[in-house]
């Protein structure tokens, strides 16, 4: 690696940077020192979507060789954006004339105050210029879906919803990728990212064996992924964070593979990516990767991270365990795995040695072994909230419906995301049954003591898990909807 | 209204009653719209951030602010101390420190004020103050302020009849209580003020305000200034709610005060967790009620307790409270009744201003009951509703609200029964009770309920407006009033309302900034009063000069000025045309003047504010919506099915604007009756700190809560008062339509538990598991 600039395109041309601290978020770089102020701070959490921009990255897969993801600036550092493309609500409208995103929202009356406005316009540019060309017009589900990062106080969101829905009437106008990605490409040409400012430095390997070696050698660095957390200890806490080592450029962080037995994602993969992976092998996953967060904290965040960071609420981590997850750690150049819930110490606390890091996940197949599985996120919104109780449960089940073997989990209920030992004994090796639930109900509180807190009361908690259990047989035995989502008026 | 010169020559109908776009749309759009913290910054800009107290009550024993002041990029700290003039910000009653001083009274109150040379360089220094305080006992709810008889201004108690005979001679008689909790205003843009001191000891602020005038009494007053030393604007606002009502005083006042202090601009911007920390929120109610009634559900006798949680200070606690007591009828003659009504003080932020003004909670403390008592006589609750409407305004049965004031346009019961008929009121109630039958886990819920509301502010001398046209010499238009922009579209509809005047395009006419230095003396922009008073102050401005311009056509010609029309950028009389423009240039030179002031004041209303008794409002405005829900017993979740909504707005100026008003209303009132929760750490280290202070914790409606059916439409009919256009005040009422959700939840709860379900609001997930008991 050798220092140098941050480097990334941006309106036309390639901007350069060498005088930010690294941990400058690209909001306040384009309000502050651009004086781009079209993008809004509203929360500075990545809860509102005030200051959802457009980024662009090279992937192979995606159309004219360019990703285009929407992402919350307020909480993404500077130094990230190096090698990549930058779109803010300004770059929209070409010569006067608005893009038909903006044109419907205008006529659809989709603005009131107008803050929100640039968020959502970005949003769902993004969607459009992944979607428009070879889409037909997004269903309300998918808008609504599209949108569940951007909040507005004034609408109530009816006209922006039909307003997603009304651009795609216009005449198509996405952008041309090919010239940004052609930018990008000699972007790639340049070493890894060194970037050096006042006593912080931002390190961004590339290869898993440098990020080893960097890791060992400075092992009191800040490993940084989606910044979906990070970026709040600096947002909200004011935090410093010393060294930074940036996972999202590792090669072999960023990938997926399959064999027979399991899936293994790598720890730097998006949380879009990794949900649709884990989805294609097990459908039960769909209810919970919608409502983990919104689209741009997924489009950033890993599955590594959420893993690795490790919070009794982390909405991944029951599923992950009741699949039997294997979390694949690396120091140096030892590799180890452990079981996901040997991963967790306490709260805050877990088994990772200095200097050594997640590297992947490893979740056994579904269609290699099938159980009974479902993982379920209650909170007090359906959308980007935060888990009063996350559940998972997995399954086997013998032809004469005896239990051999129960993994459940849960989130919300203790320290850290844990197994639930005494209800999986209760059930193991007893036929499913009215029965065994109960007794697994029951067994739920010598597992867990959770607590009162402003999400939910310990008692709201404990009866939620216990209920939960009760819908796992019910889905298993009965036809009747159980899910509000389920119904129509 | 208010004479003006007689009405002369006839605009064109081209702009009022059409969905014209926003005004500022386009902006909007393109990120190019400007609030405050987009404004370039005048070079030497330094920028501030509050210290805030880390204790629900106590006295401050020791402030070491030595560590703040040596900080990377601080030029000064600033505390009570340092305020040359009064250390107040409180719109009404005097008790309410722009920094603590001495004591704090609730955990995250204002401290100190730091400046510095960036945002980040001022909130980094704002967390190494050293603080110790001598704590004293913190009361945090209603209920606790009730216990101690802890009150921010006395008790009120409004009555009517015998209430207590009523009780004892009602056949069926039931006695109960609810909470009903506070709501968060979650503007998108935060409170920010950004001060500019100019030569001979003046001060311009940009505030992001909704009441400029109060601005600039409350900075002037804070610097010992007098009024003509400070001017205050606001282009619009990134959302208001009545937050940005008397809450943006503190904000406004501690950037003054530091640029004055230090002779550069000050910006202040609070970020979100400081800011939820430090304004004040919709108060939360604690209701006791004792009602009697006949075997119709008809209300016979009421005895209702409204005791609130006001926070530390006065603010506009007494008007809020005051609205609760005369909403608490809604849509329903209440003959023999009894309103006690509770200011309780608590160690917790002010409560405030917020949509609906106090209006909200009373009104849902007799829908409550109404729900109570069909439950108890197993009637549906739409017809104890309907046995209890007002009556025929024809009569005189019936007709008189609990404060004396005539309903002269009693349209509730006919605006319902349409509604019941276009939602299918009946036949899916049906539908739900079979649905309700053959499901155990999911149960449905069904509601239909009123709105009735009061338009005017209730201290009578605010209903009184100003506003500047200027028609310059080419024929463009620019029109400056006293109204300020929160989103609510009230610059598009004053747009509208002068380009109709004088029969132009919206494009010749421009809003500028609302601002202190140009319209004086303006009420707050609130009430839903803006198009109402400041579209008639602009009206009768533009007439003025269209009189004028009048007059000198027909002059010209020897017509009558009667004959004189300006219509589709064009005046003409007889077979006279000429363009606006041209006889604009040719007035000027004949030394017409092209620009003047309107004024209004509110016709009708008075109105004794210690008996209580008079007519505060002009007029009322009407509403009803259907909700259907559904509910899983197992997690309390629920989810909103179908929303059926009809309200009236008179004659609607924008029906697309109206429209946005009704819709945003009833999703940010359904946000606070379902999962809008105020959490404040009941007790222990942190005693008093509002833990639900930024979006991951406090949750307002997002996108897929909107309900997948959503119909709204205007209810046809006019204004029966003389107001702008025969139309009708549409920024508060719709918020009370979100009663159909909560009492939907509330039915589908209570077919889950077999009966009446003690449903609380919020109605969040929890509260629902709570409120059907245990399943399982």
């Amino acid at each position: 690696m050798t220092q140098r600039a941050i480097r990334f395109w941006h309106r036309g041309s390639i901007v350069e940077v060498s005088d930010a601290s690294p941990q400058r978020t690209v909001l306040q770089w384009l309000r502050e020192d651009l004086h781009a102020t079209g993008t809004k701070e509203a929360c500075g959490e990545g809860d509102c979507g005030a200051c959802t921009v457009v980024l662009g990255s090279r992937d192979e897969s995606a159309p004219g060789g360019l990703r285009l993801e929407a992402a919350n600036s307020c909480i993404q550092f500077l130094p990230t954006l190096d090698g990549k493309a930058l779109f803010s609500v300004e770059d929209l409208a070409s010569e006067g004339t608005l893009h038909p995103v903006q044109e419907a929202m205008v006529e659809c009356h989709g603005s009131q105050c107008g803050f929100c406005t640039p968020g959502f316009i970005m949003s769902l540019w993004a969607h459009y210029e992944n979607n428009r060309a070879d889409r037909a017009a997004p269903t309300r589900d998918e808008i609504t879906d599209t949108l569940s990062g951007n909040l507005c106080r004034c609408t109530g969101y009816r006209p922006i919803i039909e307003a997603a829905q009304t651009a795609w009437q216009k005449p198509c106008a996405t952008m041309s990728r090919a010239p940004v990605r052609a930018v990008l490409d000699a972007l790639a040409e340049l070493p890894a990212l060194e970037y050096a400012n006042g006593t912080q430095t931002f390190f961004a390997p590339r290869s898993v064996d440098e990020l080893a070696t960097l890791y060992s050698a400075k092992p009191q660095a800040q490993l940084l992924a989606g910044s979906t957390d990070v970026g709040l200890w600096v947002t909200k806490q004011l935090r410093h964070l010393g060294d930074i080592i940036y996972l999202g450029k590792v090669k072999e962080l960023a990938q997926i593979s399959h064999n027979d037995k399991w899936i293994e994602i790598g720890a730097g993969v998006s949380l879009t990516d990794a949900f649709a992976t884990l989805i294609a092998d097990e459908a039960q996953w769909t209810e919970l990767a919608q409502r983990f967060a919104s689209v741009p904290i997924r489009n950033a965040g890993t599955l590594g991270g959420n893993v690795a960071n490790g919070s009794p609420i982390g909405d991944s981590m029951p599923g992950l365990m009741a699949l039997g997850t294997m979390v694949v750690l690396q120091q140096g150049a030892g590799i180890r795995e452990l079981p996901l819930e040997e991963l967790y110490l306490g709260y805050q606390k877990n088994a990772l040695e200095p200097g050594e890091f997640v590297r992947a996940l490893r979740i056994p197949r579904q269609s290699a072994q099938p159980k009974l599985f479902r993982t379920w996120k209650i909170s007090k919104r359906r959308d980007q909230d935060i888990a009063a109780v996350c559940a998972a449960f997995a399954l086997s089940l013998s032809n004469d419906n005896v239990v051999t073997s129960a993994r459940i989990a849960f989130g919300g209920m203790a320290a850290t995301p844990r197994r639930a030992s005494a209800a999986e004994a209760a059930l193991t090796g007893q036929a499913l049954s009215e029965a065994s639930i109960r007794a697994a109900m029951q067994a739920l509180r010598s597992d867990y003591q959770p607590l009162d807190d402003m999400r939910a009361s310990a008692d709201y908690r404990m009866q939620v898990a216990q209920n939960l259990l009760w819908r796992l047989f019910l889905e298993h035995t009965t036809d009747t909807p159980l899910r509000v989502g389920e119904v129509m008026a | 209204m208010n004479a003006v010169e007689p009405q002369i020559g006839t605009p064109h109908e081209h702009t009022i009653g059409l969905s014209i776009e926003h005004e500022s749309g386009v902006l909007h759009v393109s990120g190019m719209a400007t609030y405050i913290d987009d404004i370039g910054e005048i070079a030497g800009t330094l920028h501030g951030a509050f210290g805030l107290s880390t204790c629900a009550h106590g006295r401050i024993v020791k402030m070491n602010l030595d560590a703040v002041r040596r900080a990377p990029g601080v030029v000064k700290v600033f505390t009570a101390q340092d305020i040359p003039g009064r250390n107040d910000c409180g719109p009404v009653i005097h008790d309410d420190p722009v920094l603590a001083d001495g004591l704090v009274q609730f955990y995250g109150q204002p401290m100190f004020l730091v400046i510095a040379d960036s945002h980040d360089a001022a909130r980094r220094a704002a967390r190494q103050a050293v603080v110790e305080y001598e704590a004293l006992p913190a009361i945090l709810t209603a209920q606790e302020a009730v216990a101690a008889e802890s009150w921010v201004l006395p008790p009120v108690e409004v009555r009517r009849g015998d209430a207590e005979t009523a009780l004892a001679g009602a056949a069926h008689r039931l006695q109960g209580q609810v909470q009903l909790g506070g709501q968060e205003h979650f503007y998108l843009e935060g409170q920010v003020a950004y001060a500019m001191p100019r030569e001979q000891d003046t001060m311009h602020v940009f505030s992001s305000t909704q009441h400029p005038t109060e601005m600039q009494q409350v900075v002037a007053h804070m610097l010992g200034w007098r009024s003509h030393q400070v001017s205050v604007e606001c282009r619009r606002m990134g959302g208001g709610f009545g937050g940005k009502e008397s809450q943006s005083a503190q904000i406004a006042c501690a950037a003054a005060l530091a640029a004055w202090k230090t002779g550069r601009p000050v910006k202040l911007r609070l970020d979100r967790d400081d800011d939820m920390s430090i304004t004040g929120k919709r108060h939360d109610f604690h209701i006791e009620y004792d009602v009697g009634f006949d075997d119709s559900g008809l209300i016979l006798g009421l005895k209702a307790l409204l005791a609130s949680r006001c926070g530390f200070s006065a603010d506009l606690s007494g008007p809020v409270n005051d609205r609760a007591i005369f909403h608490i009828d809604n849509t329903y003659y209440l003959d023999a009744v009894t309103i006690s009504s509770l200011r309780g003080k608590t160690n917790t932020v002010s409560n405030t201003a917020f949509r609906g003004f106090g209006g909200p909670q009373g009104m849902f403390a007799i829908e409550y009951i109404i729900e109570e008592i069909a439950c108890k006589l197993g009637l549906d609750p739409l017809d104890v509703r309907r046995v209890n409407f007002y009556g025929d305004p024809a009569g005189d049965a019936r007709t008189t609200t609990h404060y004396g004031m005539k309903v002269e346009d009693n349209i509730a019961p006919a605006l319902v029964e349409q509604l019941a008929a276009e939602s299918d009121y009946v036949l899916r109630r049906k539908a739900v009770a079979a649905f309700n039958a053959s499901n155990s886990v999911l149960k449905k819920g069904l509601s239909l309920t009123p709105v009735k509301f009061g338009i005017s502010f209730t201290a009578t001398l605010y209903n009184q407006a100003g506003a500047l046209v200027h028609v310059y010499a080419d024929g463009t238009a620019l029109v400056t009033q006293g109204g300020t922009e929160m989103g609510q579209g009230l610059y598009t509809k004053i747009r509208q309302i002068v380009a109709h005047e004088f029969g132009l395009p919206l494009d010749d006419i421009r809003m500028a900034s609302t601002d202190t230095s140009s319209v004086p003396n303006t009420s707050a922009t609130a009430a839903s009063s803006g198009t109402d008073l400041n579209g008639k102050a602009a009206q009768a401005a533009a007439q003025t000069i269209r009189a004028r311009l009048a007059t000198f056509f027909a002059n010209q010609h020897g017509l009558p000025v009667e004959a004189v029309h300006f219509a589709d950028g064009m005046v003409s009389a007889g077979a006279y045309r000429v363009v606006f423009a041209d006889l604009v240039i040719e007035a000027y030179r004949a030394r017409i003047k092209l620009w003047d002031a309107g004024f209004y004041s509110t016709p009708k209303i008075h109105y004794d504010r210690h008996t209580m008794q008079g007519r505060p409002f002009f007029y009322f405005a009407y509403g009803a919506a259907c909700a259907e829900v559904v509910i899983d017993t197992l997690t309390g979740e629920s989810r909103v099915l179908r929303v059926d909504i009809l309200h009236d707005v008179g004659k609607s100026i924008n029906p697309a604007i109206d429209i946005g008003q009704i819709e945003g209303g009833f999703i940010q009132g359904m946000g606070w009756l379902t999962t809008e929760e105020l959490w404040f750490r009941p007790a222990g280290a942190q005693q008093g700190r509002l833990m639900t202070h930024a979006p991951s914790t406090y949750k307002i409606p997002a996108a897929s809560d909107c309900p997948p059916i959503l119909n709204v439409k205007l209810y046809e009919g006019e204004n029966v008062e003389d107001s702008i256009h025969r139309s009708k005040a549409v920024g508060e009422p719709p918020l009370m339509l979100a009663f159909a959700v909560f009492f939907a939840l509330r039915e589908a709860c209570t077919a889950s538990r077999g009966s009446i379900a003690p449903l609380q609001a919020p109605a969040t997930a929890e509260a629902i598991l709570r409120a059907i008991g245990q399943q399982t």
